[in-house]
């Protein structure tokens, strides 16, 4: 096949065809900040956060081919100005306090908002009423915490083969919802599924594992989010 | 715990060929039925087509014409859009409260009324109008009301019924031009196209230069050239019938009185694009349309003008089906339609790739605006020397405009490209206009400074909406209304345009009461920035736009409201720490400098 060449940030890489931009960077070394995106799923596009400017143009790094000769820009401070007031939004949207929520440390939002240097959101907060479903035995969804990323419709659609999450409503009002009239009880959800564990943040959580791990310890106390990727470049 | 819907759920189901595309269609006759249709009776939908619970409710869900709750066995909805509030939209509501009992947003106690809003339902020209079981009822007045709805009691407003609206909501067209209000022969632009081969109509019609005509303007021929070339198992033609921009209404006139046109245009499509199927996806608010397109369908299958070998044509076949919405602006994005179109809730998709290569069924397929068809039909009629004289360079042909809002004579103009608002709103009979609405939210707010500027791809390009705002209207009032509007309509699929929007109507409801700041004024605008640059797609990219444009042509307005240097907190605090302080039975200790 053809060799591909694109710049990011004034650094030229190689890429594959048929891959993202978002696949080709961080192969390379290179981070870029994203949120929906998960290497074992189809892109889903949902929370923008990965968005570069490539040849001048906006654009979500996670569902875009590459192409050769695409010029990207991605560390820039503008856009993760923009990243971050993303980040800002998804807080102010559902509820969550991190001081008290087990996923903390190991949670993506809250690295993300580390790394782009949210101190604290400057947008009201909605104060959404929302209910906490532990109605199955070994998983509970805790849609406070839920960003609408969409890992576990798609994980649990092409992976798990079982359609147990999926969407309600639209707008502002949307939700995860479940393929069950009573809860997640009802569904055939097991723990060991994918969708069970591809949560980036506390909202589908396994129980009674959530502190065999002290915080402190957890991958993203000791250093920022994308450090992994970025090690493969030095 | 049978109740008597599962026989009928399995028949519906069965009737649309156990297929899940036809979700939207088994949806709403399931709701014709029952009234709503309830997690049970999506259970059932979902066991006869063999897909779960979840995708079913995730697209009943999305549809604002679908009730997932019991509710008033007639639907009263009342649109609820700029220009209709601006014509007494309140006295209307009040009017149908005390008529049925039911308030608004509710159920009246008899359980016969549900009274509902509903966003632009295309009849701005003649306001406030409402939307009976999907009947639209125009030009109301508050003393006619009480006769509307003893009709209503006496079923005049049932399903049955519907064509008969075309009778008496209003035409409107205020100026014919030579493109898509002429008289026409039916098949004469076909018969054109057979003669030529599938490359020479797509030839025709680049060399017409013709753009669509939705708004954003993309050559129609570079479009068909595309999906002719892109390979597939299929091609599909799809006509966009889903105008939900506020304020416009040209395709519902388009629809009633040339729907010939419409269908000769997608039949020429098919015949170069290389299709033998074409949809048509007609918004859920001009359902009352649909047994009268159906008929037309009918009378042109008669005709020999669709079906197999048409016009004697060995081995053209192409026929049309009518796909109804159930209300959604986002549909009108090409690849949330052919979500829709394909059973599922109308998230637009990721491009690339785009729908001329990867489409209805992942199949390379066209959709074009329901005028761009006519355009196309007259263009193989007339050719493409005689479409291109009219119009400007880049904006060849004529405009549909559906004008509406304070002036003398609103409906359904269509002009030549390159008109400016000066002359526009002289021929409109607008003498006293704060601003003109181009293009509709989504488009430019005109201040009079501008009013030199054309109508046209090269300056103001609109899909047809003009709404017109004299100097008594308060305009930063209308971008709050705007913007509820996005919020309403926003899919929810990516972060910035399901959060962003509504964080804009919170900064705005800030400086409208007064509590805006130099501060705010400028977050309003980098908020403004973040929405349109990190969205998804076209409706939260230009979600913004009320405010944006507003903020460039009408700052003062803005300033007026934001004199303070100094940040203004959005709450009060004193009252904030009323219940505290009560509770407590103490003032805090306020710690001193």
């Amino acid at each position: 096949m053809d060799k591909i060449t694109i710049t990011i940030d004034g650094v030229e890489i190689e890429a594959k065809p048929g891959q993202t931009i978002l696949e080709a960077a961080l192969a390379a070394g290179i981070y870029i900040p994203h949120l929906c995106y998960h290497s074992d799923l189809v892109p889903g596009g949902h929370c923008r956060v990965c968005t570069v400017e490539v040849n001048g143009k906006f654009t979500s790094a996670c569902t875009m081919p590459v192409q050769d000769g695409m010029i990207i820009r991605n560390n820039a401070e503008d856009i993760n100005r923009e990243r971050r007031k993303i980040i800002e939004m998804l807080f102010v949207e559902g509820n969550h306090f991190c001081p008290f929520c087990e996923k903390s440390g190991d949670c993506e939002l809250q690295a993300l908002a580390y790394r782009l240097g949210m101190l604290t959101p400057m947008l009201p907060y909605l104060y959404k009423q929302i209910e906490v479903d532990a109605s199955h035995p070994d998983v509970y969804i805790d849609r406070n915490r839920c960003v609408l990323c969409g890992r576990c419709v798609r994980a649990s659609r092409d992976i798990d083969k079982k359609y147990v999450f999926g969407f309600e409503n639209r707008g502002i009002n949307k939700k995860i919802a479940l393929n069950s009239m009573n809860g997640l009880g009802e569904t055939n959800l097991s723990k060991d599924d994918k969708a069970a564990s591809i949560c980036p943040t506390g909202c589908i959580v396994v129980k009674r594992v959530g502190y065999s791990k002290p915080f402190g310890t957890r991958l993203y106390d000791k250093e920022p989010i994308g450090s992994d990727i970025e090690k493969k470049r030095k | 715990m049978s109740t008597g819907y599962e026989e009928a759920i399995r028949e519906i189901v069965e009737k649309y060929g156990k297929d899940s595309r036809r979700l939207m269609d088994i949806a709403i006759e399931v709701q014709e039925r029952f009234g709503y249709i309830s997690e049970e009776m999506m259970k059932n939908i979902g066991d006869a087509l063999g897909i779960p619970l979840v995708k079913v409710r995730d697209t009943v869900s999305f549809y604002s014409f679908f009730k997932r709750e019991p509710g008033g066995k007639n639907v009263i909805r009342i649109c609820n859009s700029v220009v209709e509030k601006l014509n007494g939209m309140d006295k209307i509501v009040e009017a149908f409260e005390k008529e049925t009992g039911a308030q608004i947003n509710g159920v009246s106690g008899d359980g016969e009324f549900e009274l509902r809003y509903t966003p632009c339902i295309g009849m701005s020209d003649q306001p406030p109008s409402a939307l009976i079981n999907g009947i639209p009822v125009t030009k109301i007045s508050p003393s006619e009301v009480k006769h509307i709805v003893d009709n209503i009691k006496k079923g005049r407003y049932s399903r049955e019924k519907a064509s008969d609206a075309i009778s008496w909501v209003d035409k409107n067209i205020r100026q014919p031009g030579p493109v898509v209000f002429a008289p026409m022969e039916k098949g004469k632009a076909i018969r054109a196209a057979l003669n030529m081969s599938p490359e020479d109509v797509i030839n025709e019609v680049t060399n017409a230069r013709l753009r669509g005509r939705g708004g954003a303007g993309f050559p129609t021929g570079m479009k068909w050239s595309f999906c002719r070339k892109a390979k597939g198992e299929a091609h599909y033609i799809i006509c966009n019938a889903d105008e939900g921009e506020p304020g416009t209404f040209k395709d519902r006139t388009i629809l009633t009185e040339v729907p010939d046109l419409v269908f000769e245009g997608m039949t020429v499509a098919g015949y170069a694009i290389g299709a033998t199927e074409g949809y048509m996806y007609l918004r859920g608010e001009y359902i009352y349309l649909k047994d009268y397109l159906e008929q037309v369908l009918e009378r042109r299958r008669e005709l020999g003008l669709l079906g197999k070998n048409i016009c004697g044509k060995e081995g053209f076949n192409f026929d049309i089906r009518i796909q109804v919405g159930a209300g959604a602006y986002v549909c009108g994005e090409e690849s949330a339609l052919i979500e829709s179109l394909e059973g599922s809730r109308g998230a637009p998709r990721d491009r690339p790739p785009y729908p001329v290569t990867s489409g209805y069924m992942n199949q390379p397929t066209a959709v074009n605006n329901v005028e761009t068809l006519c355009c196309a039909a007259r263009i193989l009629e007339k050719g493409a020397e005689w479409f291109a004289s009219m119009g400007t360079k880049d904006s060849t042909g004529t405009k549909l405009l559906s004008v509406s809002g304070d002036c003398e004579r609103p409906g359904v103009y269509e002009l030549e490209y390159g008109i400016t608002i000066d002359k526009l709103l002289e021929v409109v009979g607008a003498n006293d206009a704060q601003a003109v609405q181009v293009g509709g939210p989504s488009g430019t707010c005109v201040a009079p400074k501008d009013f030199g500027r054309k109508i046209c791809f090269e300056e103001l390009p609109t899909g047809g909406s003009v709404m017109i705002f004299n100097s008594k209207r308060n305009l930063l009032w209308i971008v709050r209304e705007f913007i509820e509007f996005f919020i309403e309509e926003s899919c929810g699929w990516c972060a910035p345009c399901r959060v962003g929007t509504t964080m804009l109507a919170r900064k705005l409801d800030k400086i409208l009461a007064g509590k805006g700041s130099q501060v705010d004024l400028k977050e309003l605008e980098e908020l403004a920035n973040t929405v349109k640059k990190m969205s998804r797609c076209g409706l939260g990219q230009s979600a913004p736009n009320p405010i944006l444009t507003t903020l460039k042509n009408f700052k003062a307005l803005y300033e007026e409201l934001c004199k303070a240097e100094d940040y203004i907190p959005p709450f009060d605090y004193e009252k904030a720490i009323a219940a505290g302080i009560e509770i407590a039975g103490r003032e805090p200790v306020v710690e001193e400098e």
